[in-house]
């Protein structure tokens, strides 16, 4: 992790380009800032040397220190200044290093960002992304591996992004920059580098042999508010996002399991309409998220499938979630929702 | 301030007992005051040093206090901007039109019109005179005290009332609490309820104007209490590492709701030398002194526009008034600060300037003041006829799930819905929607 470049390719078959999601991200941004003027990529370390998981490799020295440039570590003052430039015109894309970090600068998220089009009546919008990985699965304990994706979700006003492929987050981070709303876009970053089957014990997949890492060269875009079927069946509906997706699909894959799994890729806006269709066909659902359990987003989804499919419902609907202790250093796998949890689950669900 | 340690040491340990120091203002309720301790120096003393000079050379500027206007009404020293009398004469017409807009709004919650209001009596020279001295395309960041700035680039009254009326004419659909304007058209940008918010948020716009190669500044207007805040911090790091082309004026004046400035560190230092470690340049200004004020905005502008970097400047003056309609100062302040603040009414000594360098009279005074009172008048008169708060002329009501995204998400239209059919429930279908 030490280079100055851009990172490269990781693998190309049959004229197919296969990339991880690190160049993904790296990928989008380099094609924002390329098409638009006003983006500007700003944060602890993205400058020269490209970010500590190497995101913004190259692009500072691609598009100038004024488009690229590193901020001091104040969080507040990162996301501060970025309601600021969004309100002169630019489009900020802010990093938070880590998703643990974000919480200085939650005011100005949270008061400022997330009501600046509401409080104005349009005046004024704040058109950023903040970028941030999120998650756990790499031992970077209590202070390095959360995900807090509810607090955002609770927020009004904020659109909530979760990558679970190369190929969705290049395109869903293109649309995420060019959205006109604060977009939190959360960075999975146990699966940067390759899908992860739940089994830290086992080798790991690279993302060289994964379909979704086909990823187009230049601009695309996926919608916000999509969710993408990622296999379907007649048993059981999985709802996932991030990491967990890659996890669930193991789990069914192993078990035999014929789940419609559906990866959410936004929470707000959620694709309501593909998360109901899913649950009438199966008649039953599995939420799944490594967030600690009370009050998480997997309460909501539960909720929301529980009012509006209750008369389809051959089964309680269940949630696998991390627990709601900190994410312990040493025993990160033992907190992460694995394929045993996942698979008592589905088994309980099955069983009713 | 003799302070004394709450519980007796553990016995058995012979080292001395540790003192928490709980600061005291100088007076309380019913009690003698005494400014004495204050040096506000002499007008005109203050040195006035080129707009490029670098920080560390001008610390001295961050402990005095730049005055123009001296006891004898008369300017004196580097600092008078020797404004034309024109000028002058406008100046002192928008810091009396603020005063007797502030008048007639105080007395509009009193008699239930809004639910609040916010007066600015005795610092209508650091947001009129202040403001006077950028240009008209500068982007202003203002906390809640800084109506002069609208006043002083035109906005219409009829606008600021429709908002605190928060009546179908609020060009903010009645979303704001009373006060917290916002104008695009006026580059006066949308005021937060939270404190000190609009200090990152600004350096982060000067920033944007100067990655784009544009020539406009931003400034921003906080409060002593608010400078506490992280945000204000994060504030001077950012401009400073930037070197943004921002100016943060920070209003001191004397106290944050009952907790009087010592609350924020003034006890220990000033406000403007918090700009010294940061390597602001700071400067520290007499508030009620409208020249002074006017100077030193001008100064910092120069010095931004031409790339010179941030300034900070603390306007030494003080809250006459309560902070807001919901606060009563009698209970926490001794009643006798007010008229004995040795640095007297900022209208008042512009008027007497104006008068001594004759170029006005006390009959003009008079008629000036008289104008401004009838013109809030009448348009108060006229902005009620869109409706006053909770008399339902309000936004039609869809406008509430409005503007919360670009467009409106499924949920929040079920929510619309939803909130409609209570509407019909509970008033017919007249008026769901009104
Ligand atoms: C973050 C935050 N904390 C507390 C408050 C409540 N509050 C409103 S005004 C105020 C005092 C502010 O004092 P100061 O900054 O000195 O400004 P002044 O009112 O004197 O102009 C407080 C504590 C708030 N609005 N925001």
């Amino acid at each position: 992790m030490s280079t100055q470049t851009k990172p490269k390719p990781t693998g190309e078959t049959g004229g197919e380009r296969r990339i991880n999601m690190i160049e993904a991200i790296n990928e989008a941004l380099d094609v924002m800032l390329e098409r638009d003027d006003n983006v500007v990529v700003m944060g602890e370390d993205v400058g020269y040397f490209g970010g500590v998981f190497r995101c913004t490799a190259g692009l500072q020295e691609k598009h100038g220190k004024t488009r690229v440039f590193d901020t001091p570590i104040n969080e507040c003052g990162i996301i501060g200044a970025a309601v600021g430039m969004g309100a002169y015109g630019l489009r900020p894309v802010p990093e938070i290093q880590f998703a643990d970090y974000i919480y200085p600068g939650l005011d100005q998220l949270i008061s400022e960002a997330a009501r600046l089009r509401y409080r104005s009546a349009t005046e004024y919008i704040a058109p950023m992304t903040v970028r941030s990985p999120f998650g756990g699965g790499i031992f970077g304990g209590q202070t390095h591996s959360q995900s807090p994706e509810s607090i955002f979700t609770h927020v009004s006003g904020l659109k909530t992004v979760i990558p679970a492929t190369p190929y969705d987050a290049k395109g869903l981070l293109i649309s995420c920059i060019e959205d006109n709303d604060p977009v939190i876009f959360f960075e999975p970053k146990r699966i940067y580098n390759g899908p992860f089957s739940g089994y830290y014990d086992k080798p790991v997949e690279p993302w060289k042999k994964h379909e979704a890492s086909i990823v187009p060269e230049g601009y695309y875009k996926i919608p916000l508010g999509k969710a993408r079927q990622v296999r379907e069946g007649e048993e059981l509906t999985v709802l996932t996002y991030g990491t967990m997706v890659h996890v669930a699909e193991a789990v069914c894959r192993e078990k035999g399991i014929d789940a419609d799994i559906l990866d959410l890729r936004t929470l707000v806006p959620l694709d309501i309409d593909a998360i109901e269709a899913s649950v009438k066909k199966t008649g039953r659902c599995l939420v799944v998220h490594e967030a600690t359990r009370t009050s998480g987003f997997g309460a909501e989804l539960s909720a929301l499938v529980t009012e509006r499919c209750f008369y389809h419902l051959e089964a309680a609907v269940e949630r696998v979630t991390g627990f709601d202790t900190p994410y312990p250093h040493s025993l990160e796998w033992a907190y992460f929702p694995g394929p045993v949890r996942i698979g008592e689950a589905i088994d309980k669900i099955l069983k009713d | 301030m003799a302070d004394q340690a709450d519980k007796k040491p553990h016995t058995g340990d012979n080292r001395p007992a540790l003192a928490l120091h709980v600061p005291e203002p100088r007076s309380r309720p019913g009690g003698p005051v005494n400014f004495a301790d204050i040096d506000i120096g002499k007008a005109g003393d203050q040195p006035r040093p080129d707009e490029g000079t670098a920080p560390a050379d001008m610390k001295d500027l961050a402990y005095g206090l730049v005055r123009v206007l001296g006891d004898d009404n008369k300017a004196y020293g580097p600092w008078d901007p020797k404004l034309d009398p024109d000028t002058l004469r406008i100046m002192l017409g928008h810091m009396a039109m603020v005063r007797a807009f502030d008048e007639r709004m105080f007395r509009g919650q009193r008699q239930g019109k809004t639910s609040f209001y916010m007066k600015c009596t005795g610092e209508e020279a650091t947001s009129v005179a202040a403001s006077m001295a950028l240009a008209s395309d500068d982007m202003v960041f203002p906390s809640y005290r800084q109506q002069g700035i609208l006043i002083a680039r035109g906005y219409p009254l009829i606008e600021m009332i429709n908002q605190i009326y928060s009546n179908r004419g609020d060009k903010l659909k009645g979303r704001q609490l009373p006060i917290m304007y916002s104008s695009r058209e006026h580059s006066f940008f949308s005021i937060s309820g939270n404190l000190a918010t609009q200090t990152p948020q600004a350096v982060g716009w000067a920033m944007a104007s100067a990655i784009k190669g544009d020539s406009r500044i931003a400034a921003t207007w906080v409060g002593e209490g608010s400078t506490a805040e992280g945000d204000f911090h994060s504030a001077c790091t950012f401009a400073t590492v930037y070197n943004a082309p921002v100016i943060l004026n920070v209003i001191n004046n004397q106290w944050a709701i009952s907790s009087f400035s010592g609350f924020a560190g003034a006890e220990r230092t000033t406000f403007a030398a918090r700009a010294l470690g940061y390597g602001l340049a700071g400067l520290r200004v007499d508030g009620n002194d409208a020249l002074a004020c006017f100077a030193a905005q001008q100064w910092a502008a120069n010095r931004a526009r031409a790339n010179q970097g941030p300034t900070l400047i603390e306007y030494f003056t003080y809250r006459a008034e309560g902070h807001s309609t919901s606060d009563d100062p009698s209970g926490y302040r001794s009643a006798q600060e007010r008229e004995e603040w040795p640095l007297g009414d900022p209208v008042m000594r512009l008027k007497n300037h104006l008068i001594e360098i004759g170029e006005w009279d006390e009959d003009r005074q008079q008629a000036m003041d008289l104008k401004c009172a009838e013109e809030v008048k009448a348009t108060t008169k006229e902005a009620e006829k869109n409706g006053i708060l909770g008399h339902g002329m309000h936004h039609p009501f869809h406008t509430m799930f409005e503007d919360v995204f670009e467009e409106l998400p499924w949920h929040l239209e079920e929510q619309a819905k939803q909130a409609t059919s209570e509407r019909i429930a509970k008033f017919g279908s007249e008026r769901p929607d009104q």
